[in-house]
């Protein structure tokens, strides 16, 4: 690829091509918006459970504790819109040898892996969340400044990036273990102890979801950093991880390819 | 400068060792062995641009391996390889810009959408603006005689269309080195023969250089002037078609009708017997005495028809392989 023209222009390509073939499936767009609806107002009525007799989570209000469901629903629909779809496609690219075709094109491989498709039945997550979200910053009484929404954004941003991260390093296994399509799911599955306030948790949950499997950079830093109630140096913390990760992913692609390029037949 | 050269080259898998059965399984699973498989050895060869070699093998000969190390998909684990100048296994944008992988038995089309739609993606994958893009679909389309499959999906297309839309989306960059890997597997006659057919027609019009395997013989004598035979990773022949049949059959097959039967013994002077059966003879006579021998028979013998032929290469290669072990 010959600059970020190129990159837009293949990319406009790809998500046009993408959506061209989801719309094949026409219904899907309803069952995932009803998937995503009920959901939600599933966790909802958890949280509101939590809520009862005027007690707070953790330290967090209502409508703080909105806001990390928010960004929880919207990184989900993230999920589905883009990490899902691509990831899956690597994992059977890997099992049907078509990997080779991906390897073959002038682009760059990981670039393409991760976002070939765009399926648009995560979008309704994606503006569900984003709408609980902001609702939740104006309900709990916020008024972030212009440089606390940047570092708000930011921190979303790098939240997303973890996350893909995640997923990206978890698909990449498959050139060793072929079939690693459930271990996402667990991922996922794990994730979802992200709908909550980290401070929630018993404190071993706490230094698992923080350290092991960093929940807490993915849904209550960003809220945190939105409420404006985040320390600079967890915020800086959630930068950090956010970039280790992502220089981790490319490092452990260029190492798997490696190992694809020397052991494929 | 040779378009391919490549120089020793071999490949060693690890492969895991494992006996059949429960028991197997569980000695497998507690102390695993692994064995070294060498799937290609010492292969070397050049190939000139615009030159249409064929790679011939049985199955697991190490024709597609050979093939993956010279796009540089899987890296030599001896000698070297060199595709147009650059070594493939670095896979640099500029070289992958100059080849094209084709197999006969994955596809790169986007499965659910028209054919149109995967070749956009592919323009804007090699920077090839939109105009260009389609002065390339009509060009490539009509050498290919296709026409309204490429507004109709994928899954809705033949096996034919479908290999025709895969060679126009692998074409469209306009690579100058076509590596192709049973490209007419599955399809009927009459669609080999038009895949055959544009193949050549891409040779000659760009002077692209390529390099194919197949089980179809049908393809390699219609294209290649030039093959390799592989077998058990090693290069056993390189050369024309007509030397390689040469060399695995030096005999032919006369084939003799007579008015009346006649012992074998008659035969003695003219060749080996191979099958008497009433007035229907065969023999096999070494070439370079075919025109004498089939000149005497027919002065000395009571002969009513007499027909030579070659063996089908198909049944020499078979022959070869049966016949010689790996060393």
């Amino acid at each position: 690829m010959d600059g970020p023209s190129a990159a837009a222009r293949l990319l406009r390509r790809f998500w046009s091509a993408s959506l061209a073939a989801e719309m094949e499936y026409g219904m899907n767009a309803a069952i995932e918006l009803l998937s995503v609806l009920g959901n939600l107002a599933g966790s909802l009525f958890v949280l509101s459970l939590f809520f009862r007799d005027g007690r707070n989570l953790g330290g967090w209000s209502w409508d703080q504790a909105l806001v990390v469901l928010g960004i929880y629903t919207l990184l989900d629909g993230l999920t589905s819109t883009l990490l899902q779809p691509n990831l899956g496609a690597l994992v059977t690219h890997v099992q049907k040898g078509t990997l080779d075709f991906v390897l073959l094109k002038p682009v760059d491989s990981q670039f393409w892996l991760s976002l070939r498709i765009f399926s648009p039945w995560g979008l309704p997550g994606v503006a569900v969340g984003g709408v609980l979200m902001i609702a939740g910053v104006v309900r709990a009484g916020t008024t972030p400044t212009p440089l606390g929404l940047a570092i708000g954004g930011l921190v979303l941003l790098a939240a997303s990036l973890l996350l893909y991260s995640l997923w990206f390093v978890l698909a990449a296994t498959s050139i060793w273990f072929v079939k690693v399509w459930n271990a996402t799911e667990v991922l996922r599955a794990t994730l979802v102890a992200g709908r909550y306030p980290i401070s929630a948790y018993p404190a071993g949950l706490r230094v698992l979801f923080t350290f092991v499997l960093p929940v807490a950079f993915l849904t209550t830093v960003p809220a945190e950093a939105l409420l404006g109630k985040a320390a600079a140096p967890v915020v800086l913390a959630g930068l950090l991880v956010a970039g280790l990760a992502l220089g981790a992913s490319r490092l452990f692609w260029i190492f798997a390819l490696r190992f694809y390029t020397s052991a494929s037949s | 400068m040779a378009m391919i050269h490549a120089r020793g080259l071999g490949k060693t898998f690890r492969v895991a060792d494992k006996q059949p059965g429960l028991a197997g399984t569980l000695r497998h699973f507690l102390q695993r062995r692994h064995r070294d498989v060498s799937a290609v050895r010492d292969v070397s060869f050049l190939v000139e641009p615009g030159e249409v070699v064929g790679f011939l093998g049985p199955n697991g000969a190490g024709k597609t391996t050979t093939l993956k190390m010279l796009t540089g998909l899987i890296h030599p684990s001896s000698g070297s390889v060199e595709v147009a100048g650059f070594r493939p296994q670095r896979r640099q944008a500029d070289f992958l810009r100059r080849i094209t992988l084709v197999m006969g038995n994955k596809q790169q089309l986007i499965w659910d959408l028209p054919p149109l739609d995967s070749l956009r993606v592919n323009a804007a994958v090699y920077g090839i603006d939109d105009a260009e893009a389609q002065r390339r679909i009509r060009e490539l389309s009509e050498m290919l005689e296709m026409g309204e499959e490429l507004t109709r999906p994928v899954r809705k297309l033949s096996l034919g269309q479908r290999m025709k839309a895969e060679l126009l989306a692998a074409l469209l960059h306009r690579p100058d080195v076509l590596f192709l890997d049973e490209p007419t597997l599955g399809l009927d006659v009459n669609a080999q023969a038009r895949v055959r057919s544009f193949l050549a027609q891409y040779n000659r019009r760009y002077g692209a250089t390529l390099l194919l395997t197949s089980h179809y013989m049908a393809d390699i004598t219609a294209l290649c002037p030039r093959v390799l035979l592989i077998h058990e990773g090693s290069l056993m022949h390189d050369g024309s078609l007509a030397e390689l049949t040469t060399r695995l059959a030096p005999c032919r097959e006369v084939r003799l009708e007579l008015r009346e039967p006649l012992p074998a013994a008659a035969f003695a002077a003219y060749g080996t017997v191979e099958d008497l059966q009433g007035r229907a003879v065969r023999l096999l006579v070494r070439r370079e005495r075919l025109t004498a021998s089939v000149a005497r028979l027919l002065a000395e013998l009571p002969v009513v028809d007499l027909e030579v032929r070659e063996p089908p290469i198909e049944e020499l290669i078979g022959q070869l392989f049966r016949r010689e072990p790996a060393p």
